[in-house]
């Protein structure tokens, strides 16, 4: 038990740290109540500790604190966040206090926010396909359950839409089990967490939806708080409810701007682009934190959204955040201006655990053998549109004709479809033929033998 | 004991700290946190603890131990998956359940287990002993004899050894010197900072054996020796390090994931014990020890965890059997280095890494090598570093450091990965300083010919990426047909053998029988393919052969099948050719007639 003493000995403030002197015994990491003189109340953590004084990082805004009048009191625990099965439904802000109406939630239990690492002995294997409905990422890019796979995308790009529409559509192959979805909404703006609430409701899905929102003009070291509660509650959903969970934590890049803001308020050294140099370890302290685990029935599935500043997939924020999610789906500024909708770029895309999800008895047969040779044309398609760029399509030879052709009717058939159109795994495959068949069956090697003899479409395109 | 004074993320001061040694392991807190001092000054002592600092508070008790931060070796040790200081995951989670607790306690070795000790029959009680003398062995599994080896720094004349069965901590024998008797008991400690000594160290000349065609056959590393794998992420660093662990011709694997993905440990777990070792046909998982300290686990133990690994390796090198150990990626453990450095208010090198990283690199990477140990037996220890470069760009640091002291460079290739072909390497810009090394060896096991056979291939791929510029200048229909046809040579070498599916369950594993065989039915089609073009046949023809399929199925051949195959496809491709020709010459005859 700690004694509650309020010290009223605060050295300095500057941005969004308070230094608080003659502290005793205050812990690392411990949640702290900041009194103004006027009454108001915000809350804070322990940065630093030492026998002499606490660095105190204040969650909201800094007017108001003085150094003579205002009160710090320290509550001897970690940040927590009260969680209940009767969250779903409900819109809070990005300390976790309803935004929707005023009526609290009777929280089952408090949950530290931070988490702990899960042993990796304890991991499922993820291997469960999600069936999105989006050809590009069902086909290409395959979606498991537990996977973190985020969308790497742009200012201007309709990321939006298609996090929407995977929400919207996700479901396991075989199960009726719908998803619980945790929205994150991290610095958004009013019009995009309006535009997620708005398609939650349209389609009812908002019942089964805890969405957490800090907007654009909330206080921005808020946005550390943000993910870790809408992690907490969903691994409560998953692994204390039995809930497969869909997180989405939109934007990661807003995120990582809040850190580097707080890192340079702690005048620390600073890593590429002033970033700090723990990036890596604090990303992964959130994206780690999707999974299964071994004897309990639900799960945790990532969709992470980061928009690229400058389109730059070398910029640290995309960069740390490939190295730890299990790939990405990229989003393409060419394909967007082709009018294709969903704009994925299938050459920078990738799923790690996609081959633990498809195959016989998960999708079918065909599949790893199609996505290989669908990519394989592609990138060839790539390449024979760069020589026709220099040589003219005319002077191309006539292989490289047909894959000019190819790639063209890929992008637009296999890669394009309606915001609202959910194809099914099947519907997919089978336009991967039509398109696969485009090509002498012969330069189809990547498929067994025996697949090529059951699916090839004989007769059609040049063969 | 000392008192807590400051705490700041994994770093803490403490005072009255006098008489502690510096790198001694200390319990922080009254969790009893686990740590290590870094620094002293006066009585101060600066610690790196290895679990989250979270709600410890100034004030609160510092013990140090006195012993450097250890590994315990003995049997039990395989099959095991450890975090970064050696405590065994299994147990931490029967103790905290499915995520990591605070303070756990945990001995690395199981110490209720029983191991059947069968003694050396050549040494007899009251003879002298020394430093790393094999007493005995315990059959650890069916095909991996444990040697017991006395401890470094004890040496004397030995009393009471006998057969029987032991737990870890009891004496299988005593050895006395001077009055000072030491109990010798079937698991050792080394402190992991400091690399275990031996007699001699030797310039390797055999490869290690991974079954992937694009490693074995261009660019393979020694036994003993090692290889840096720098890539960008999606560039397939972590396939290619699994792929090494399951089919290397190693007797030990030790597998550091050293900050990466939970899921891919996961992986490993799943798969290893279920996978076979296509030598000793035993599951892999019996000569493996994994270190796994995930990306979210505390970060100072995973500066750790790659010492824990190498301590771990050397170990089975001093009784004589070839280890590898993959650590994937030592880019997580420069970081871990630097956050602590950061901490430390250390004066930053480049990009913000500590100045003494290169050195720690070239220290790391000197601890492999093939090496006579103390008791005569010649053992190894092969490296394989995996780097992930910020951005993908190899000038960074980490790698750099790296680069100069590997002799295998695997260049992972972002634009191969997304074309799907896999392993990425790139074949021009890859090289390995040991091909002159292992060459009389490869003469030895594949013949004259397949040395020849790389040679020629690498030369053909070479030429294939000067005329492929062209291509992009002219078009490929501007090229004589002598040049097409290198270009389609070059296209069956890097698709019908440099790609390589590690998903596909013959593809994943090629002997390097198999692979002479697919090389030189590429190589034999080029021949021909010259010999034809210089008969004047068209280019276009070839190009177009049926024969070229039956070579790129080669690879899903079974290996018990390969030498039938081979002798099929070199006379369809004779027939082939032989036809092309004939009908040739009937079009010839046509036109004169």
């Amino acid at each position: 038990m700690k004694f509650d003493i309020e010290y009223s000995t605060i050295e300095s403030v500057a941005g969004p740290l308070v230094v608080v002197g003659k502290t005793r015994n205050a812990q690392y990491n411990e949640v702290v109540r900041i009194r103004t003189a006027d009454g108001e109340s915000r809350l804070g953590q322990v940065l630093e500790t030492s026998d002499k004084y606490a660095v105190v990082q204040v969650f909201g805004p800094t007017d108001g604190i003085n150094i003579d009048t205002t009160s710090v009191s320290f509550l001897g625990e970690t940040f927590t966040v009260g969680v209940s099965e009767s969250m779903l439904g409900r819109v809070f802000n990005g300390q976790g206090k309803p935004r929707d109406t005023s009526a609290g939630v009777a929280a089952e239990e408090k949950r530290d926010i931070n988490g702990a690492p899960i042993n990796p002995t304890a991991r499922e294997k993820p291997s469960e396909f999600i069936e999105t409905g989006v050809s590009a990422i069902d086909g290409l890019d395959t979606l498991v359950r537990g996977q973190k796979l985020p969308i790497f995308s742009a200012s201007g790009l309709p990321h939006n839409q298609l996090a929407a529409q995977v929400t919207r559509q996700a479901n396991v192959k075989n199960s009726s089990e719908g998803f619980a979805v945790v929205f994150a909404g991290i610095g958004i703006t009013y019009d995009d967490a309006s535009y997620f609430i708005n398609e939650f409701r349209k389609t009812g899905a908002l019942k089964r939806t805890v969405a957490f929102i800090n907007l654009a003009d909330d206080p921005s070291i808020e946005r550390i708080l943000t993910p870790r509660l809408a992690l907490s509650t969903a691994e409560y959903l998953a692994y204390d409810r039995g809930m497969h969970v869909l997180v989405i934590l939109d934007d990661m890049t807003n995120y990582a701007e809040a850190l580097r803001e707080l890192s340079s308020a702690r005048e620390e050294v600073p890593g590429r682009r002033g970033y700090p140099g723990y990036m890596y370890t604090d990303f992964a302290s959130i994206y780690e934190r999707a999974g299964i685990i071994k004897g309990k029935k639900g799960s945790i599935t990532q969709l992470d959204v980061l928009t690229m500043p400058s389109d730059d997939v070398t910029h640290p924020i995309p960069d740390l955040t490939g190295y730890i999610t299990e790939g990405q789906i990229n989003l393409s500024r060419d394909l967007m201006n082709k009018g294709i909708y969903p704009p994925i770029q299938p050459l920078g895309s990738l799923s790690r655990l996609m081959n633990n999800g498809i195959g016989p008895g998960k999708t079918r047969e065909d599949h790893s053998g199609v996505s290989n040779q669908l990519y394989t044309f592609y990138a060839k398609a790539q390449d024979a549109k760069s020589l026709s760029a220099i040589v003219g399509a005319e002077a191309l030879s006539d292989e490289d004709k047909r894959y000019l052709k190819f790639g063209d009717e890929f992008e637009a058939r296999f890669i394009g479809q309606g915001t609202y159109e959910r194809r099914t795994i099947e519907e997919t495959l089978d336009i991967g033929w039509d398109l696969l068949s485009m090509l002498p069956e012969g330069d189809l090697t990547r498929i067994k033998k025996d697949y090529v003899a059951k699916y090839y479409r004989k007769g059609k395109g040049n063969a | 004991m000392g008192i807590i004074e400051r705490i700041s993320g994994p770093l803490v001061v403490a005072n009255d700290m006098l008489g502690t040694r510096m790198y001694d392991v200390v319990k922080v807190g009254k969790l009893g946190l686990i740590g290590e001092i870094i620094q002293l000054r006066g009585e101060k002592a600066i610690i790196q603890v290895y679990e989250d600092t979270t709600g410890i508070s100034p004030g609160e008790p510092v013990e140090s131990s006195g012993v450097p931060l250890m590994a315990e070796l003995g049997p039990g040790i395989l099959n095991n998956v450890y975090d970064g200081i050696q405590r065994p995951l299994e147990v931490i989670r029967s103790k905290t359940g499915a995520f990591i607790g605070k303070g756990v306690n945990a001995d690395a070795l199981d110490r209720k287990k029983k191991w059947k000790f069968i003694a050396e029959k050549g040494i007899k009680n009251g003879a002298g002993v020394s430093s790393g003398d094999i007493l005995g062995y315990v059959q650890e599994t069916e095909h991996l004899k444990h040697y017991i080896m006395v401890p470094y720094g004890v040496e004397g004349k030995i009393s009471g050894l006998k057969n029987g069965s032991f737990s870890v901590d009891q004496a299988i024998a005593k050895v006395t010197k001077g009055g000072k008797t030491t109990n010798i008991t079937l698991m050792q400690k080394r402190p992991v900072r400091r690399s275990s000594p031996f007699k001699n160290k030797f310039r390797s000349e055999e490869p290690l054996v991974t079954g992937q065609r694009v490693l074995d056959t261009f660019f393979p590393v020694a036994k003993g020796g090692s290889a840096a794998v720098p890539g960008p992420f999606g560039s397939g660093k972590t396939v290619i390090q699994q792929q090494i662990a399951k089919f290397a011709d190693a007797d030990i694997v030790v597998y550091v994931g050293c900050g990466e993905r939970g899921n891919e440990m996961t992986d490993v777990l799943v798969e290893f014990p279920e996978l076979v070792d296509p030598k000793t046909k035993r599951p892999l998982m019996e000569r493996t020890v994994l270190v796994a300290n995930t990306s979210n686990m505390p970060v100072a133990a995973r500066e750790a965890s790659i010492y824990t690994g190498i301590t771990i390796a050397e170990y089975f090198r001093d009784m004589g059997y070839s280890v590898a150990i993959m650590a994937d990626s030592t880019s997580r453990w420069a970081e871990a280095m630097r956050e602590i450095s950061a901490r430390l208010e250390e004066m930053p090198g480049e990009e913000g890494y500590p100045a003494y990283l290169p050195k720690r690199l070239a220290e790391y990477y000197e601890r492999s090598g093939k090496v006579e140990s103390l008791n005569g037996k010649v053992g190894s220890v092969t490296i394989i570093g995996a780097v992930s470069p910020a951005g993908g760009d190899i000038s960074e640091p980490v790698s750099q450091g790296t680069l100069r002291v590997v002799k295998t460079f695997w260049a992972l290739d972002v634009a191969l990965a997304s074309a799907r072909h896999y392993p990425s390497v790139n074949w021009l810009n890859s090289y390995s300083l040991y091909l002159d090394a292992l060459k009389d060896w490869y003469v030895k096991n594949a013949g004259e010919s397949f040395v020849n056979d790389r040679i020629r291939a690498m030369k053909l791929l070479q030429r294939e990426a000067e005329l492929k510029d062209i291509v992009q200048l002219v078009g490929a229909d501007a090229l004589p047909d002598n040049e097409k046809i290198v270009l389609e040579i070059g296209r069956m070498i890097r698709e019908d053998f440099l790609r390589q599916n590690a998903y596909d369950e013959i593809d994943t594993y090629t002997s390097l029988a198999k692979q002479k065989v697919m090389l030189s039915a590429i190589l034999y089609f080029g021949t021909k393919a010259d010999d034809a073009v210089a008969h004047l046949i068209e280019a276009d023809k070839i190009t177009k052969m049926k024969v070229r399929e039956e070579i790129g199925r080669l690879k899903s051949v079974k290996e018990q099948d390969i030498e039938k195959e081979e002798k099929r496809v070199k006379d369809n491709i004779d027939s082939e050719f032989r036809a092309l020709l004939k009908e040739y010459q009937a079009q010839i005859e046509e036109e004169k007639a």
